[in-house]
């Protein structure tokens, strides 16, 4: 395998000579999955516990990514996006609607005047193995749909053959093709196999422009977890103490529980600061943790857990 | 649609998130007014006629009247032991493991309890004393369990024999785990013994005789006597057949002065100073997390705690950049409450003496930084501190603090690593931060330290032998080795 540039290109300008953070990639597993273990055990209660609720629901990227979605169905969700409990106006809306490309319209129309940012998948989700052209043409075909955010995925064939300048340049035509549109890069970490490699190629997302870096699709087992999360923060960190530039987080891809969205939060708070907690700089992309969320959240409003029939399936 | 269902929610948006209380109850611990000395498997009252107050450092408040143990009480301490030992000694093996299993379990299942009333008692994080103090102290119990019926496959060739009673002392830092780390060697090789806990922290040691009473464990194997100084000189001075001691350097050279000649076996556990190496090379994130429970772990309470940083010097800057932001989301507060990372000073003394050597690490020039942290203001409490600018003639280089306090220094090349690591009286445990295997392995071979970390700190096993070189003491507690201590071997 090709070594990695000691430094990917983005970042030298602003490079003091010595003494570079981004210059190291090593993660220790053992290390990371305990520091990531110990910051899980945090205890958020009562208020404390309230606030987090309602951020998750702030930062949420409410998704549907499936072969049979229809505009009734993103319109439902759509709903539920601007909306989230109907019985209780001080439940938040959501941050994003994330679909298809071909829904972004149905999507468009019901969220507008909102304040909910539609989100599509585009370059050849989920797998990103298609020509280079097609993908900046599906981007740009996208943000004409009306798009406001694109979650890209990096192509992983080409990072993992060491193909470093690749995966960097075809983010950058990505990027130049989103216009105003932000830019997440989706890293997809369970097909990268090591921390290292979900530090470098975090790295590499942001040297190349990236507004925000992003675990996974969505479409694999064993995803967003703790771990990953934390040294994608870190490495965010990095680059913020490097260049001053503050790249968001989106974590996606089996988080259901409000106790897991909580612990991601913590994570967050602990690592990058309170300054990344708003949906502008942190996401959770999930479809099934916002009723979770909103069940705890009437518990500790009223005390006792409702049944589930009294939260929409969407 | 209509606009209403367009219109979103109100979001009411706090401008900060503060943890909420989460404080473990209290209630699980049932403590009496007054404790007298476990000799013989009953409570007796000391002839001395003296009780002092044992308190919670983190609010000063008294928690019970504890005895104080005189040469006489001690004496017949000593006395019950000895009766003990002579049917302790000739019970199988495999019996006095069934008694060490049992405590093992019962410690298990009484967990809470413990780790509630050694955070109350000795001031140290509610997640550290139940998710690594409470652990160990059942794991080692197992440990040698295993081993009681095993000795004479322990020491191949030899035929081994207990040595008697063994006199005990443990420090205050892990008041119930350096009592594991002491009963449970000593008894899975037949011995019987008298422990006297810190002065500071009895409770735990006080609470652990019910659980041998639980356990039923023949009167006499065990004996705890509480007390000062003074109890632990007139145990030293005692009828024992071998001394144990975990504590400072000072009182382990004034132990082995007075032992020396009289034929009693002994092994120390003392002071520190340990070196954390971190080379260029390490990751970084990791490393700092490493430095940080190196040193703040247990409010720096720990003899083989990290207190001298080594970093190279090309990545100094960055390491200390993140250590420092890393100490501001420290939690300093009540020890009870699930969110605290650094707890309480275990007593006024103690903080004292932290307090005077920071002074004398500002006078000579060390540059001192401290994060933003309100500290409560009853008990006592020192905020997490690390100096930089470091000399190694500094006072806060050589002496032990056992504070939460680190002195950062750097170094340009390994071999600069490895000779001012090795620069100290001291020799209990180092720590190496590298990507490089070898560096690792040819660093564990330079470094004068009894456990040398490689990726890692403050990492404990029963099964790994534990103990310092130079003035950190001798004899090594854990695994085989810890065995061997309370055994004659011919």
């Amino acid at each position: 395998m090709t070594q990695a540039p000691a430094i990917f290109g983005g970042f030298e300008p602003s490079l003091r000579p010595r003494d570079s953070r981004l210059r190291s990639v090593s993660i220790d597993q053992v290390g990371v999955e305990a520091r990531s273990a110990e910051l899980a055990k945090r205890s958020i209660k009562k208020e404390a516990k309230l606030w987090a609720l309602e951020l998750a629901i702030r930062c949420c990227d409410l998704t549907t990514l499936e072969g049979q979605d229809t505009s009734g169905k993103v319109a439902a969700l759509c709903s539920k996006a601007i909306r989230p409990d109907p019985s209780d106006p001080n439940v938040p809306s959501v941050a994003a609607v994330c679909v298809y490309p071909n829904l972004v319209p149905a999507a468009k129309a019901r969220l507008e005047g909102s304040g909910v940012k539609v989100a599509a998948v585009a370059t050849a989700f989920p797998s990103g193995q298609s020509p280079l052209p097609i993908k900046v043409a599906e981007v740009e075909a996208t943000v004409e749909l009306g798009a406001d955010e694109i979650d890209m995925v990096i192509d992983r064939g080409a990072f993992l053959a060491g193909r470093y300048a690749q995966v960097y340049d075809e983010i950058v035509k990505v990027k130049e093709a989103c216009g105003e549109a932000h830019l997440k890069v989706i890293l997809e970490v369970a097909e990268l196999g090591t921390y290292d490699n979900v530090r470098r190629a975090s790295l590499l997302a942001m040297a190349a422009g990236a507004d925000f870096i992003k675990t996974s699709t969505g479409k694999l087992p064993g995803a967003a977890t703790l771990p990953v999360q934390l040294v994608m923060l870190e490495a965010i960190r990095d680059v913020f103490d490097e260049t001053g530039r503050r790249v968001g987080m989106k974590a996606a891809g089996g988080i259901r529980a409000s106790k897991n969205a909580i612990q991601y939060l913590v994570q967050v708070h602990e690592t990058l600061g309170a300054d990344w907690l708003t949906p502008d700089l942190y996401r959770l992309g999930a479809s099934s943790l916002v009723n979770d969320i909103l069940m705890q959240l009437r518990k500790e409003k009223t005390g006792v857990y409702q049944s589930r029939d009294y939260f929409t399936n969407d | 649609m209509t606009d209403l269902s367009k219109r979103p929610g109100r979001s009411p948006v706090p401008p900060d998130w503060t943890y909420a209380p989460a404080p473990e109850s209290r209630e699980i611990v049932t403590l009496q007014d007054r404790y007298g000395l476990f000799i013989g498997g009953k409570w007796a009252e000391p002839r001395s006629g003296e009780h002092f107050a044992t308190i919670s450092p983190s609010s000063e408040e008294t928690l019970a009247e504890v005895a104080q143990a005189g040469p006489e009480d001690v004496a017949r301490a000593v006395a019950a032991a000895r009766k003990a030992h002579k049917s302790w000694a000739k019970l199988p093996g495999s019996e006095r493991a069934k008694y060490l299993f049992r405590i093992a379990r019962i410690l298990q299942e009484r967990a809470r309890e413990f780790a509630v009333l050694e955070s109350l008692n000795g001031g140290k994080p509610i997640k550290e004393s139940r998710d690594v103090d409470l652990p160990l102290a059942a794991a080692h119990f197992f440990y040698y369990a295993g081993w009681a019926d095993k000795l004479e496959y322990a020491f191949p060739n030899r035929s081994v024999r207990p040595l008697g009673v063994a006199g005990q002392i443990i420090p205050w830092n892990f008041p119930l785990l350096m009592l594991s780390w002491k009963i449970a060697p000593a008894l899975a090789a037949g011995n019987t013994v008298v422990l006297k806990p810190a002065e500071t922290t009895p409770l735990t040691a006080l609470l652990f005789c019910d659980v041998v009473r639980q356990a039923e464990l023949p009167p006499g194997v065990i004996n705890i006597v509480t007390g000062d100084g003074r109890t632990g000189a007139a145990l030293v001075d005692g009828e024992v057949d071998k001394i144990a001691f975990t504590g400072s350097t000072e009182v382990g050279k004034a132990i082995q002065r007075r032992l020396a000649g009289s034929g009693k076996k002994v092994t120390l556990e003392l002071g520190g100073k340990a070196a954390n190496i971190v080379f260029d090379d390490a990751a970084l994130d990791q490393a700092v997390e490493g430095i940080v429970n190196g040193i703040y772990f247990n409010q720096g309470h720990v003899c083989c705690a990290g207190s001298r940083l080594f970093v190279q010097e090309s990545v100094a800057e960055a390491v200390v950049d993140k250590l420092k932001r890393r100490m501001e989301t420290l939690r300093v507060g009540d020890p009870l409450d699930k969110n605290t990372d650094v707890g309480a000073i275990n007593s006024r003394a103690q903080l004292e003496k932290i307090q005077e050597l920071v002074a004398a690490g500002s006078d000579e020039g060390a540059e001192i930084y401290q994060p933003p942290c309100r500290l409560p203001e009853q008990g006592y409490w020192f905020a997490p501190t690390v100096f930089t600018n470091v000399a190694q003639s500094y006072r806060i280089a050589q002496e032990e603090i056992f504070g939460p306090v680190l002195s950062v220094l750097t170094f340009r090349t390994p071999e600069e690593a490895i000779e001012k690591a090795n620069n100290t009286p001291y020799g209990l445990s180092a720590g190496v931060w590298t990507e490089k295997g070898s560096r690792i392995l040819w660093m564990a071979e330079c470094l004068r330290a009894g456990v040398v970390w490689a990726n890692t700190f403050n990492r404990f096993d029963p099964a790994s032998p534990f103990g310092g070189y130079k003035e950190s003491g001798f004899g090594r507690e854990g695994g085989l080795h810890g065995l061997a201590p309370y055994l004659g071997t011919e």
